[in-house]
């Protein structure tokens, strides 16, 4: 940092070098906060003439990597479960299976076999397996968990990162880090394209995560949708395949399968001078997680009016609830303490 | 693989931006290029790496640049600089040729930005790589591939086949072995000598030993050499150089833009025996910027420290080494290893000498010291506040002026005055033609891009004819 300070060739790149130099001296919620502020695009490393082999050996990506996955531990809440970050990918795949079974055993137990395995179709096909009510309350029940986690930390990052603006907003800095976020402005290697592997700029993270992103949001929007479907007008699942959730659904699912596969060869694929390998279960675990949870969803889709249909809705649920319990405690929280920067940021913009 | 034993139509000694810009020029007017770049690839492209701006004319603002800088302003600039010591008609060439430069270098996927923090005083002539020299480097190389320009890294060219001024073939080593690679037509854009110690030594004597080399250890001079002792015609001054003074404690090579010191104007400056040795409120930045490098070479064993106090800490840019601090001047004396007594009483001396004044370091403010000499003629201000603080600083060699004289062809001149059949040179290799001394920010990478991107057009046409 004092080597980027005192050069800043960089700053032109993206918002971590301005915001660096906004500081004269680093303290622990500064470096948190320009870790959260990096989008690992790789051009300050590419770009850097101090980087390794050199004998300064700057590495910003890297160094940053490691400290943005060392702010996910130190925000978690409660903070008992922060050490769910220490061994992610294998945490991420325990509660997932348990997940899954669970769900698979509730199906077997609450119902007869016979109907486990059998054909269902038309409204109200999927609650034969379980009831409308239990999955509302289920799922709610997860999602707000995660959602009071996700807060709690959140406020603890915001406290930390502190000076120099202070810690009030305003909707314009709210405002201008959603289109920062939502178009991944600084995921573009300083105007030419993200690194990855080598000095070229041939990356395509930022179309990967556009699909990954937005492919969840759609899921989400689906499940809203057929949320208000039901309550609203009385509509039961499962839907045609024209109505408006399974359209929705349908694409975020695609976006979904193909996204994290696109960042996991991408993942594979970065310069290892850049990666931060202790973490490679964490972000493998997290993009595995959507996957299944696409995967299995456009899977259900295509069989349900099959008899595979119950072990597959088991499977599909397992896997959602097991993304929602855990998304405070992996990688999904990563988009959150990066929008949380980003607004920083805008405010430090606005007011210096 | 490249195949080294077809002839070429163009080849280029040297990786860095005139090497690259010639590269790409000759393959765009249709020649097969060779590009062959001493040092590893991720050293490759010389002092470039290092670089961060040029200085192009230009008659009005632009998005990056905040104002018209005219070709006579720019010329008005450079003789300012070099003490009239340019060769005008070629300077001025170059400057009118920089101002299409700053759309040509776009197009070879360059970018610009605005200035960078810090740099305030350059953001109406001087034009900003967007990451750098480096990420300039990067976007040069990934063109010239894209265009088809062959490129071979840690390819040392050994010796140069050449009669009279005619360039017939370069030998390099390549995986142990010699192999000589013919051209129609060659450039030279190997850099100066600075990282040849033992070279600055014949001019410099010892106190060369004791100079850092700001850039790339791979200048070392030896195709300059090689084409001297062909016939090929000098120019400039082996004494002459771009040199800052830097932090003593950065390395030998490369430690680049980050060990500067710009804190002069805030302190003094004391050689080892703990005495003041020129006015450190002489000039502006850039200018008392470029002097320092010479001045401490001047000094016993090269080495001089830059003394304020915790006052102006803040005051200029953070710096990669701390400075070194003492609560007493004598403590500090200490830690520097200069004579307490000695600093103590050079201190005082010169706190007593100031005058009261209106301090402001952007201007020629009229803060300035009586009765001692030499005098500090601005931003004189009482060093009083402990703790006191030091940077110790040495010569820092950024480039070297002797090269090659060339005409506007970029075209090597004969020591009989004919101009060479087929040799061209571009960048810091000729900086001499233009800089005959001094300095001006940005000035070598014009010097590079502009004769860079001729010698590449022209040695395209000589092999092509």
């Amino acid at each position: 940092m004092t080597v980027c300070n005192s050069c800043r060739y960089c700053e032109g790149l993206c918002a971590v070098f301005p915001a660096m130099e906004m500081r004269r001296a680093f303290s622990d919620g500064d470096l948190n906060y320009l870790a959260n502020l990096c989008h690992a695009c790789g051009a300050c490393y590419t770009d850097c003439q101090f980087s390794p082999p050199h004998e300064f050996n700057v590495n910003v990506p890297q160094t940053l990597a490691i400290a943005r996955a060392e702010s996910y531990t130190h925000y978690a809440w409660p903070r008992a479960f922060a050490g769910l970050f220490a061994r992610n990918g294998l945490v991420i795949s325990v509660i997932a299976a348990l997940s899954v079974a669970a769900f698979i055993l509730g199906f077997v137990a609450f119902n007869d076999p016979g109907v486990l395995y059998g054909v269902h179709i038309g409204p109200g096909a999927f609650y034969k397996l379980m009831p409308h009510n239990a999955m509302a309350v289920l799922f709610s029940a997860a999602f707000l968990y995660a959602i009071l986690a996700l807060v709690m930390g959140v406020r603890a990052f915001w406290r930390d990162i502190g000076e120099p603006v202070g810690m009030t907003t305003g909707p314009r800095a709210l405002l201008q880090a959603l289109r920062d976020a939502g178009e991944l402005r600084y995921l573009h290697g300083g105007g030419v394209g993200c690194y990855n592997e080598d000095e070229r700029p041939t990356d395509r993270r930022k179309l990967y995560h556009h699909l990954t992103f937005y492919g969840f949001l759609l899921c989400f929007a689906a499940t809203s949708v057929a949320t208000l479907y039901h309550y609203l007008l009385a509509r039961e699942a499962p839907y045609p395949w024209w109505d408006l959730p399974v359209v929705l659904g349908t694409l975020g699912g695609l976006g979904l399968v193909i996204g994290p596969i696109g960042l996991l060869i991408a993942k594979t694929a970065r310069d290892p001078a850049m990666r931060d390998d202790a973490r490679l279960g964490m972000d493998a675990a997290f993009i595995l997680m959507l996957w299944l949870t696409g995967a299995t969803g456009l899977l259900l889709l295509v069989l349900r009016e099959t008899s595979a249909m119950g072990p597959l809705l088991a499977l599909h649920l397992g896997f959602v609830f097991a993304l929602f319990i855990t998304m405070p405690y992996g990688k999904f929280v990563h988009g959150i303490y990066r929008y949380a920067a980003l607004v920083r940021y805008a405010r430090e913009r606005q007011m210096m | 693989m490249v195949d080294l034993s077809r002839k070429f139509d163009v080849l280029v000694i040297g990786g860095g931006n005139a090497a690259l810009c010639a590269a790409i020029s000759a393959r765009r007017a249709g020649a097969s290029v060779l590009v062959l770049e001493g040092a590893p690839k991720f050293y490759r492209g010389g002092n470039t790496r290092h670089t961060r701006n040029m200085r192009c004319a230009h008659d009005a603002a632009t998005e990056i640049l905040t104002g018209p800088y005219t070709e006579d302003e720019f010329f008005e600039d450079l003789l300012r600089v070099t003490g009239g010591k340019t060769d005008e008609e070629l300077a001025r060439f170059m400057i009118h040729e920089s101002k299409d430069m700053l759309n040509w270098i776009v197009e070879q996927g360059v970018r610009w930005q605005p200035s960078l923090g810090g740099t305030l005083s350059l953001g109406r002539t001087n034009s900003f790589f967007l990451g750098g020299g480096r990420a300039m480097l990067n976007a040069l190389y990934l063109t010239a591939e894209q265009l088809g320009v062959e490129i071979l890294y840690d390819a040392e060219v050994t010796t140069l086949d050449i009669q009279d001024g005619m360039f017939l073939s370069a030998t390099l080593k390549q995986d142990g072995k010699d192999v000589a690679v013919r051209a129609s037509a060659l450039v030279a854009a190997a850099g100066g000598f600075e990282a040849n110690i033992e070279w600055l030594k014949e001019s410099w004597g010892p106190a060369a030993e004791n100079f850092l080399i700001r850039g790339t250890p791979y200048n070392r001079g030896s195709i300059l050499k090689m084409l001297l002792g062909k016939g090929v015609q000098a120019i400039g001054d082996p004494t002459q150089c771009h040199a800052v003074a830097i932090d003593a404690r950065a390395p030998k090579f490369d430690g680049g833009i980050i060990t500067r010191h710009d804190s002069v104007v805030f302190g003094i400056v004391v050689n080892k025996h703990a005495q003041r040795f020129y006015d450190e409120g002489e000039d502006i930045w850039p200018k008392r910027y470029a002097i320092w490098g010479r001045l401490v070479a001047a000094q016993p064993d090269q080495i001089a420290y830059i003394i304020f106090d915790s006052s102006v800490v803040t005051s200029f840019m953070p710096t990669l080494f701390p400075p070194i601090a003492g609560d007493t001047v004598a403590e500090l004396a200490q830690k520097l290893g200069l004579d307490p007594a000695a600093l103590e009483k050079t201190l005082a001396e010169f706190n007593a000498a100031v005058r009261p004044g209106t301090f402001d370091h952007t201007i020629l403010d009229d803060c300035r010291t009586e009765g001692i000499t030499p005098a500090k003629t601005h931003w004189a201000r009482k060093i009083e506040a402990a703790p006191y603080l030091a940077y110790p600083v040495r010569p820092g060699i950024t480039f070297t002026y002797l090269g090659t004289r060339v005409n506007k062809q970029a075209r090597m001149m004969m020591s009989d005055g004919k101009p060479a059949a087929n040799m061209f040179a571009a960048g810091e290799i000729m900086a001499g033609n233009v800089l005959g001394q001094g300095y001006a920010a940005g000035i070598g990478m014009t010097i590079g891009s502009v004769f860079g991107r001729v010698a590449g057009r022209e040695a395209a046409n000589n092999a092509r004819n």
